[in-house]
């Protein structure tokens, strides 16, 4: 009796871990396709030719692929996003959790997590009709569909993942802190931002880094409005990024072409990692405090 | 005279800040309204029973929604049934049988490593493995399946953090009383930790309904209404991939705005449910 029970529990142990390893299997499965299918196009196109070609003409008569510009876009796309989305984030994440009265600040939350929820076709939509245009007539430039209509969307969708990360580590500093600066004769205002930004520090950088993940693996709403021609990355032509360019060419390519693909999805795939790996660096020293 | 100085510089650097402060809480807050309000006039004029309750046709000159609402929910519901287990089993498995700490810094590493990857990765991987490995082709149960990998994490973050609130007294009762492992954890850490599942449950639908570029290639843009069964094995469209399909390749904006308006009230929606579910059950556990 005594044995059979054991025997159940052990069973449903077993069954429970291999639950719990569900994820292993599936980050290794990821990670092992994405190797598989990515290498043998990056060596019979031949590494260097295909990470710095300047040029990507995969429909050509003599297809060239060299997937330079796309990396440039992302890098460049990202940044952009970067300097605009992060000090609005942030400013917005130092006011709400230090100064907001509470019910502005609960109002103010739900709305940056709507933001958050919105389906990114949803912004690429509002971007082709709203920004594009507007970028047209303002900057009096033949096609609006640019870097920077991408740029402005991607700033919009990172904020959220900014202001609240932000939000949590400016939370979390000790209040012991803000006394004692507070006692010290510093005001309020110089308290948040020489004291608290300080120690929030790490959290806030990992708020950064979220917002470069998030900013480099967005496809659907930046395929929308950056006009997806591979040219080299500047501010008010078309451009077409690491995502844009596996969906853009995914469903009718073939052969070289298509396994092409699957080595740009291979780069961006160690991008993301590298990314990954800075965030849980940061992470884990916001929690060792 | 110096002083004064100092004193001069600090109010500036005072009243800079809290302007800047202000300005950008004030951007933040005309984005998200104008956003939505610049999505319901253009989209809700558009919105008509005819788009919601027909489908397709181009003998008949007509455009209707109806497959694809059908196609997401299928899609919500397929993943959803698959995710549970595997979610909720994998925050059990870490809250209360693992011992060991690499498997569960291993584990918690994998599950932050699968909600950075972009979809589109998914997208690619989920047409190599699902649709050509294992042969489904393009369909509505290869997307979900897609699906379920990316909101793994989420269903099992949302469970731990309320395992772990879920007092050790109740399971050390239980033990005393002679019940087994399994049984403590069926009848008594299970239904005390529902408010995490949940939550989970709510914020995937959420995601489902917004994803648009995994499922691109494993669904599929098709606009046929089917059964469940029918419309489980082969592709369709959901809500998010036909606005993209109408708006990107068709030029047909006021449909491509119908279904973002669309999109809108059931993204608010899901928000406001997320947060009432999360009040009603601290309220309900405060008693």
């Amino acid at each position: 009796m005594a044995d059979k029970k054991r025997l159940f529990e052990n069973i449903v142990h077993g069954i429970f871990l291999i639950l719990g390893l569900v994820t292993v299997a599936c980050v290794l499965v990821i990670t092992i396709y994405l190797i598989i299918s990515g290498i043998p196009a990056i060596v019979k196109i031949g590494p260097v030719k295909f990470l710095f070609g300047t040029e990507w003409a995969s429909t050509a008569a003599e297809p060239k692929y060299g997937i330079l510009p796309f990396i440039l876009t992302s890098v460049y796309g990202t940044a952009g996003a970067i300097i605009l989305g992060v000090p609005i984030g942030f400013m917005t994440a130092v006011y709400l959790s230090k100064m907001a009265p509470k019910k502005v600040r609960a109002v103010i939350e739900t709305a940056v997590s709507l933001l958050a929820g919105i389906p990114s076709v949803v912004y690429g939509l509002v971007g082709m009709m709203v920004l594009v245009p507007a970028i047209r007539k303002i900057f009096h430039v033949p096609d609006g569909s640019s870097m920077l209509a991408a740029i402005i969307v991607l700033a919009v969708m990172i904020l959220p993942s900014i202001i609240k990360v932000s939000l949590n580590a400016l939370d979390a500093v000790p209040p012991e802190y803000e006394q004692a600066s507070l006692a010290l004769g510093a005001t309020e205002v110089e308290t948040y931002f020489k004291v608290s930004v300080k120690a929030a520090k790490s959290g806030i950088a990992a708020a950064v880094v979220l917002g470069v993940g998030r900013a480099i693996g967005e496809a659907m709403a930046i395929i929308m409005v950056s006009g997806n021609v591979p040219n080299m990355p500047s501010l008010f032509q078309s451009v077409r990024f690491l995502t844009t360019a596996v969906a853009s060419e995914m469903s009718y390519s073939t052969g070289l072409q298509r396994q092409a693909l699957f080595s740009i999805a291979l780069v961006l795939f160690l991008f993301i990692m590298l990314i990954n790996a800075t965030l849980n660096f940061f992470l884990k020293k916001d929690r060792e405090k | 005279m110096e002083n004064k100085k100092t004193n001069l510089s600090r109010k500036i650097f005072i009243y800079t800040m809290k302007t800047l402060m202000i300005l950008c809480t004030a951007i933040t807050c005309i984005l998200v309204l104008s956003l939505i309000l610049y999505v319901f006039v253009k989209g809700i004029p558009n919105i008509s029973w005819n788009l919601l309750s027909t489908k397709p046709s181009y003998i008949g000159n007509n455009i209707g929604i109806l497959p694809d609402i059908l196609n997401t929910l299928y899609i919500v519901l397929a993943s959803l049934v698959i995710i549970l287990p595997l979610g909720v089993g994998a925050a059990v498995y870490l809250t209360e049988y693992a011992k060991n700490k690499k498997v569960v810094s291993m584990i918690e590493w994998a599950a932050e490593t699968l909600s950075g990857i972009p979809s589109i990765i998914y997208g690619l991987v989920g047409m190599l493995l699902f649709c050509q490995f294992f042969g489904m082709g393009t369909s509505i149960i290869a997307g979900a399946l897609t699906l379920v990998i990316m909101n793994l994490p989420t269903i099992m973050r949302t469970t731990q953090e309320s395992l772990k609130t879920v007092p050790q007294s109740y399971r050390e009762g239980g033990f005393g009383l002679g019940a087994g492992k399994w049984r403590v954890i069926r009848t008594l850490v299970l239904p005390s930790c529902i408010d995490g599942i949940v939550t989970g449950c709510i914020l995937s639908v959420g995601r489902i309904l917004g994803e648009s570029a995994a499922l691109l290639f494993t669904a599929g843009f098709a606009h046929a209404v089917n059964g469940v069964i029918d419309g489980l094995a082969s592709p369709g469209a959901t809500l998010t991939v036909a606005l993209y399909v109408y708006a990107k390749e068709q030029g047909e904006f006021g449909v491509a705005f119908a279904i973002a308006a669309i999109l809108m009230i059931l993204t608010i929606i899901i928000n406001l449910s997320a947060d009432l579910v999360s009040k009603y059950f601290k309220k309900r556990r405060s008693l």
